[in-house]
């Protein structure tokens, strides 16, 4: 008997990156079936070529046995394949029964649209899940378990044999997740193929049958659960050499520069308490929404909080200004240097002096002149690849890119720098390079707080790692404790280790 | 490791209820009321102070007649916008339609008039179809694209028409009365207007397709993860708004039956007015024909009551203006209300 979906050795590319390598999964029906991986193991890219969003540069893709090629989301679908993002999308201006049954509403016997089937149509499903939500209530505003529920609803009523939610749960409350794995449960009774994807191992163990393991765009193991237990699926994830990485060079680690106490903010973070010494790296680490990029950004005053003190230096930080924080000493790299980074159309120069403008002016005039003195002595000094001065930012390699970044901050001589994923998206050779800047950067004394989903790289770089889990600081493990097992363990385990400060 | 268990018992724990909305925000929300209600005072307070707004030869039918024209171009209109797109170029489609249609009974006065109205019908479409394969192909935004047909059309129609002028003895004696019978008390033009209007709204809210419309207005990424075609979708309302435009250029010519090359300029704007005050969302997704139908009749009606109630021609532009802001902000501000009560239940 075939497997229900199978996919073998699939590879695919983006520009340079190989995002999949050997990718590789077997699903039966009536199974509940885990994949995990670290952040950028390849898990979404596989999903998205399993639901029609992307195709695949190679491998096998058998459904039933049967080589498929889709083409489209419709196409996928046509075949019996739902995907459940973690970010459900709906139609915020439709009701929730239009949001099930959207593109193929029913029509009445004059071809207009069926509004009342639609409505018998969801309350059945919906009882059938075992909930309850008003067909007729906007899907704006709706919590995001509903939002995920209504996209069941959707694949259920479309006959969907393959389900595939990916990380559905890490937005969600306890009960919500009970909620979720419960209909998960009745779905897979129902002789439907699940691909649970999860961080959090607790809800893996306790719904699914097998797992699969990937890491760096490959296929490392598929097991049985009962054959395993969390610390080899860890070993699994994790398992990679480190040789390849720059490793902080030991510098003396000065007075506190940066002090954050009891900072909240609802619902995103909460009671976050940490310091960073001169010439210390301490890194941010933990899963993607756990919270780490949203407690940078508070601290440097692109968002505000609700209660806490940012202090730098002895002198305290007002609550979102960011010019009041960049005007103490304080830095920012932001995660998505395309978008917040840089501005891709101006010149490498003027993105270099875009902090110091201020200083560069004369009379209140800024002319290319007057750039070029700063902008060519940052760019050497980082090494910033490009032919002229004038090249346009979004011309440059992302490596690149992020050291125009860097040099722009450098330029203000910050006594802070906050790096938000320093070396996402840049290549190889590249990314040694700016682990080399932020070393030396340390080494001037300047504190840096780093965020990265990186392991090796948070290994590499980081005095202290800091654990974020669900808003919270959960552990504070030093250079000489950290090991990828343990930072790992502490990222997806609520009771991992107890708050250290 | 401490592994949570599952229960049914907790599977059937939170619900989501509809909530009930309050009096004075239903009666907001229903803008097609308040519009009747504004429209309605503004008659009676018009035709109180000066009884021959209303009650002059032939002043229910112009009153009656002239909002065709707008209603034609608004819900062309309002079907882009509420596909998260834009219209600039209605305006000069209309000009160069109505130039169309006058010089076809000029030069070919043996078409039947039918024929002459269904081929300007189809030279709008034609024009209007330009823009949407610019926009859904070439994926330039609409604001681009019909920013630079707007005028590529206009230059169109100077070229074309130069000094020349629609005349009044070109267009055939029956078509010029068109615009003046009525059926029934209601002038003919009105009617068609309506017939537009209700097939419009017809489809918009009860054919897939134009909920589609609606949903890549909504969501445009959340489209595509479903399966539609949105490249097509989004050449759909061009379509529509061309057409539609064009029979605004049939029935300026019935009105008017005059015009030079200059005919339409500024409409678009008019048009997208008379959206946003009859409800239409201007990043898409909301919005009922019905209306905009009601927009473009009460932006019609201010504009002949402003100067019968003797306020300066300076002003009228001004009070346009304060009420499509007025309308925007209205929106925001219920929206934005919406969005805070639906957090509040999401914490509670």
């Amino acid at each position: 008997m075939s497997h229900l979906l199978e996919l073998h050795d699939v590879t695919k590319t983006f520009g340079a990156v190989a995002a999949l390598a050997g990718a590789e999964i077997v699903l039966d029906s009536g199974t509940i079936h885990a994949l995990v991986g670290e952040n950028g193991a390849g898990k979404s890219t596989l999903v998205k070529i399993i639901g029609g969003l992307h195709g695949r540069d190679g491998g096998d893709f058998l459904l039933d046995g049967e080589s498929v090629d889709f083409r489209s989301t419709a196409d996928a679908k046509h075949h019996g394949i739902a995907v459940i993002y973690q970010e459900p999308t709906l139609f915020p201006d439709f009701t929730v029964a239009e949001n099930i049954f959207a593109g193929r509403q029913p029509y009445t016997r004059f071809g207009t649209i069926d509004r009342a089937e639609m409505r018998r149509a969801t309350r059945e499903l919906t009882e059938r899940l075992g909930i309850v939500i008003d067909p007729d209530r906007d899907a704006r505003g709706l919590s995001i378990a509903d939002q995920q529920v209504i996209e069941i609803a959707k694949a259920i009523s479309l006959n969907a044999k393959v389900l595939i939610m990916d990380e559905p749960t890490a937005a969600l409350s306890g009960v919500e997740v009970e909620r979720l794995m419960g209909i998960a449960r009745q779905l897979r009774d129902e002789g439907k193929g699940i691909i649970f994807i999860s961080h959090r191992f607790d809800e893996v163990f306790a719904l699914c049958s097998t797992i699969t393991v990937m890491r760096d765009g490959q296929h490392i193991a598929t097991s049985l659960i009962a054959d395993v237990t969390v610390d080899v699926i860890i070993r699994q994830m994790v398992g990679r050499s480190v040789e390849n990485l720059f490793p902080k060079e030991e510098v003396a680690i000065g007075d506190v520069v940066l002090d954050v106490e009891h900072l909240t903010r609802a619902g995103v973070f909460e009671d976050v308490s940490f310091q960073v010494r001169a010439g210390e790296i301490v890194c941010l680490a933990g899963l993607v929404g756990a919270g780490r990029s949203e407690i940078a950004r508070a601290v440097f005053g692109v968002d505000s909080y609700e209660s806490g003190a940012v202090t730098l230096g002895g002198v305290a930080v007002p609550r979102h200004r960011p010019s009041a924080a960049m005007a103490l000493g304080m830095g920012f790299v932001p995660e998505d240097r395309r978008k917040q980074g840089l501005a891709m159309t101006a010149g490498v120069q003027s993105n270099i002096t875009l902090a110091i403008r201020n200083q560069v002016a004369k009379y209140g005039f800024l002319t290319s002149k007057l750039e070029q003195g700063p902008a060519e002595h940052w760019a050497r000094r980082l090494q910033v690849k490009t032919r002229a001065l004038d090249t346009h930012a979004g011309m440059l390699s992302g490596g690149n890119q992020q050291k125009v970044v860097l040099a722009k901050w450098l330029a203000t001589n910050p006594k802070l720098l906050i790096i938000d994923e320093p070396t996402r998206g840049i290549d190889v050779g590249t990314k040694s390079e700016v682990h080399r800047l932020i070393s030396e950067l340390a080494g001037t004394g300047v504190a840096v707080l780093m965020i990265s989903s990186e392991l090796p790289e948070v290994l590499g770089m980081a005095d202290r790692v800091l654990i974020v889990r669900e808003g919270r600081l959960t552990a504070n493990i030093s250079r000489a404790d950290a090991t990828a097992e343990r930072v790992m363990y502490a990222a997806t385990h609520a009771a991992g280790e107890e708050v250290a400060k | 490791m401490t592994i949570r268990q599952a229960t049914d018992a907790a599977v059937a724990a939170p619900t989501v209820s509809g909530r009930k909305r309050s009096v004075w925000e239903w009666i907001f929300q229903a803008r097609e009321l308040s519009l009747i209600v504004v429209i309605v005072a503004l008659i009676v307070v018009t035709t109180v102070t000066q009884p021959q707004y209303l009650f002059s030869d032939g002043g229910v039918r112009d009153l009656l007649r002239t909002p065709a024209l707008y209603i034609a171009l608004a819900v062309g209109e309002a079907i882009v916008i509420i596909s998260r797109n834009i219209d600039l170029s209605v305006g000069s489609v209309l000009g160069l339609t109505a130039y169309f249609c006058g010089n076809m009974f000029h030069t070919m006065p043996a078409v039947p008039i039918p024929v002459v109205v269904l081929l300007s019908l189809i030279f709008g479409a034609i024009l209007g179809s330009v823009n949407g394969l610019l926009v859904a192909f070439l994926r330039v935004p609409a604001l681009v694209i019909t920013l630079g047909t707007l005028y590529s059309y206009r230059g169109i129609s100077v070229l074309w028409i130069g000094g020349n002028f629609i005349r009044p003895d070109w267009v055939p004696k029956e078509f010029k009365e068109f615009s003046l019978t009525t059926f029934l008390g209601v002038p003919k033009l009105l009617i068609v207007a309506l017939i537009v209007v209700l097939i419009a709204a017809w489809f918009m809210s009860s054919r897939r397709t134009g909920r589609d419309l609606y949903a890549i207005g909504s969501n445009p990424e959340a489209a595509v993860l479903y399966g539609m075609r949105t490249k097509w979708l989004a050449l759909i309302p061009f379509v529509i708004s061309g057409t539609l435009a064009g029979l605004a250029g049939v029935i300026y010519v019935s009105i008017y039956a005059t015009g030079d090359s200059k005919v339409g300029t500024g409409f678009e704007l008019q048009a997208i007015a008379a959206a946003v005050v009859g409800g239409v969302a201007v990043i898409g997704g909301s919005g009922r024909i019905g209306g905009v139908a009601l927009g473009a009749f009460f932006l019609a009606t201010l504009t002949t009551a402003l100067p019968v109630l003797s306020i300066p021609s300076l002003w009228q532009q001004a009070v346009v203006g304060v009420l499509i802001v007025g309308a925007i902000t209205l929106d925001r501000v219920f929206f934005l209300i919406r969005q805070r009560r639906a957090r509040k239940e999401l914490s509670a």
